[in-house]
């Protein structure tokens, strides 16, 4: 069990590239910390320097407290699961497992009982020991990559999109059972996602990266609730937010869309922004449909897409050509077409200057 | 193929047969001349059933001799000949695994250079640096020697950028699961890479060993002592007897001898030999 921090870490390539820009996080003992983000952004980068796999160009990380910059990641005491999983296809599970711990200089016996423990945590039979990887099915592959991993006692778990492989239905699937096991076994984990939702369901804290720059760190509600800026605003959230042109009033105390549309904000308005445009960021389950309404903007429908559970609806407010997605639960029987009363909420509203696209505080 | 036209199958046939009848019928002729007499072999028509003089011929091969006096029997040369091409297939598919190896995972200075190099080495083959390639080896004192043999043929561009063409197909995960594994370079050599690309080490062998058994030109320039001939060079030899007539149904059986060895590594081989050429999967 181990602390893993941070400070200032760089990453320049030899051809010049910048590819992280100085990250500072502190990783408690036993935390869950997702990093997300889109292609590119860094984060398998940030993922690999902790591992080893990749030099450290400046700033400095330190496992459990002790600084491993220069350290081989064999020396690390982490443990890596691969999107694709990485495992050796001429040897049986069992010497994939086992493999490492030979070189550590492991006895037989103590080999046996790493791998045998941590077959039946992931509920791998012995038959499926002894069969090659490409004898397994994906969602197998995918637990010896965690079993290789969980064998050596790493202090770190350092997951590189695991998930990404596998079909939908499993992959929600291994997503709960990485969770419990991340649970269960109490290990200091860093996994890499670019997908949102597994971002949201597995960290206890999430980093969302964007061409190596941190642009915000904290606790999935804190991001959905409060993102930092319009890039986590358009990332966190599955339909993403919808951002519309606003002007802040001349007293500062309501937002204008368009021309007639006043929102109230907050308790005090915002400060600084008179008469300034900003952005009006709105989450799709946060616009509501209020027939007879005063004040309600007229959305024309232009998609309606049924998920069961929920009913999406896709549109534009009157001459906007801004597409909005609004979440209602439920079946809704709109048409496109229709032109529906929308009301938005006041107290879920986020603004953000269109200059530096970050949040402002009301 | 979808198409099931029958007139098309019975032509496709006859091509085949054809092609069939044009590589066995040489084999078929070598055969039979090996199991006739000497006499047999000078008359006309030349015979296209076999005789009855095969292990006559079979003894005078390997155990007697061509000549009475000074002659002796030519087995030790199958030796020859085996050891020679085992050498150079080993020792071919040792360094160019190596040299691939480091030049795919090792970044050193001059990298590309080296690469290129050894890319070069594809213009040099042995027949055209053949004198100061007898030079080095003479003034090294291994002419008459299986290392003379056998070393200059051993460099091989080709089979260092068919392993860098495998190697490059491994994922680099591989390299970066070893390496939290632990495992330091040689031991990811040994480990990893030697039995993945088993089946295109496989494969090579069977290709190099065949061309280090047809070594005709090389082993002829660098063996004077009569102990270190090679089995191809001696059906050469047999060729040019000086004034009496070749004796066709020895060479035949020493041909028909000299034909074994690599039928006999393809066919144990030839699974292997498929797998590696085709199969992509890692």
């Amino acid at each position: 069990m181990a602390s893993v921090t941070l400070e200032n870490l760089q990453k320049t390539y030899p051809n010049g590239f910048k590819a992280i820009h100085g990250v500072d996080v502190d990783i408690q003992d036993g935390e869950f910390l997702v990093l997300v983000g889109p292609s590119g952004c860094g984060k398998s980068t940030l993922l690999r320097m902790i591992a080893g796999l990749e030099t450290i160009t400046d700033g400095s990380l330190s496992i459990g407290g002790k600084a491993v910059n220069d350290l081989e990641p064999s020396k690390r005491d982490i443990a890596m699961v691969f999107q694709n999983y990485a495992l050796y296809p001429h040897m049986t599970v069992y010497n994939n497992m086992a493999y490492g711990l030979k070189i550590m200089g492991l006895s037989k016996d103590e080999i046996d009982q790493r791998v045998k423990n941590a077959a039946s945590i992931l509920e791998l039979t012995d038959e499926q020991l002894s069969r090659k990887p490409r004898q397994l099915s994906g969602g197998q592959r995918q637990r010896v990559a965690m079993g290789r991993a969980i064998v050596r006692k790493p202090s770190v778990f350092l997951f590189d999109e695991p998930l990404s492989n596998l079909d939908a239905k499993l992959r929600v699937q291994m997503r709960v059972e990485i969770k419990q096991l991340q649970e269960s076994l109490g290990i200091t984990s860093v996994y890499v996602t670019h997908d949102q939702v597994e971002a949201m369901t597995l960290g206890h804290r999430l980093m969302v990266l964007n061409a190596g720059n941190v642009e915000q760190l904290g606790t999935p509600l804190e991001l959905y609730e409060k993102p930092a800026s319009l890039f986590v605003a358009g990332f966190i959230g599955s339909p993403a937010m919808n951002i519309l042109d606003a002007t802040v009033a001349e007293d500062g105390k309501s937002v204008v869309i368009g021309t007639d549309t006043v929102l109230p904000v907050g308790a005090n308005g915002v400060e600084g922004f008179d008469g300034k445009p900003v952005k009006l960021g709105i989450r799709p389950e946060h616009l509501e449909i209020t027939p007879g309404a005063e004040g309600a903007l007229p959305l024309t429908v232009t998609l309606v897409e049924h998920l069961g559970a929920d009913t999406l609806l896709h549109g534009h407010f009157g001459n906007d050509k801004t597409d909005l997605t609004l979440r209602q639960s439920g079946t809704h029987l709109a048409k496109a077409g229709e032109v529906l009363p929308i009301t938005i909420t006041p107290n879920h509203i986020h603004l953000f200057d269109p200059e530096t696209e970050k949040r402002i505080d009301f | 193929m979808i198409e099931n036209r029958p007139l098309l199958k019975i032509f496709s046939h006859i091509i085949l047969i054809l092609g069939v009848i044009m590589v066995a019928f040489p084999l078929w002729v070598t055969f039979v001349a090996s199991t006739h007499d000497a006499t047999r072999m000078t008359e006309l028509p030349l015979p296209l059933l076999p005789g009855s003089h095969f292990f006559e011929n079979l003894d005078r091969v390997l155990f007697v001799g061509l000549y009475g006096g000074d002659a002796s029997g030519m087995g030790y040369m199958l030796l020859n000949s085996t050891i020679m091409a085992l050498m150079i297939a080993i020792g071919k598919i040792i360094i160019s695994l190596l040299s691939a190896f480091a030049i795919v995972y090792f970044r050193f200075p001059f990298r590309m250079f080296f690469f290129w190099m050894i890319f070069l080495t594809l213009m040099l083959p042995v027949e055209v640096r053949i004198l100061p390639t007898f030079e080095v080896v003479a003034n090294l004192g291994m002419l008459d020697t299986y290392w003379g043999l056998t070393v200059p043929l051993i460099a091989s561009a080709t089979a260092t950028f068919m392993f860098r063409q495998v190697f490059l197909t491994i994922p680099d995960e591989m390299l970066e699961a070893a390496r939290i594994d632990g495992a330091g370079p040689l031991r990811f050599f040994k480990d990893i890479l030697l039995p993945m690309s088993r089946t295109n080490i496989a494969a090579l062998f069977v290709i190099l060993f065949i061309y280090g058994w047809n070594q005709y030109l090389w082993p002829l320039l660098v063996t004077t002592d009569q102990s270190m001939y090679t089995v191809v060079m001696q059906i050469g030899n047999m060729l040019e007897a000086g004034e009496e007539a070749p004796q066709w149904h020895l060479i035949m059986m020493i041909t028909l001898l000299a034909i074994i060895p690599p039928v006999l590594v393809v066919v144990a081989m030839q699974k292997l030999f498929v797998q590696g050429l085709t199969e992509t999967e890692k």
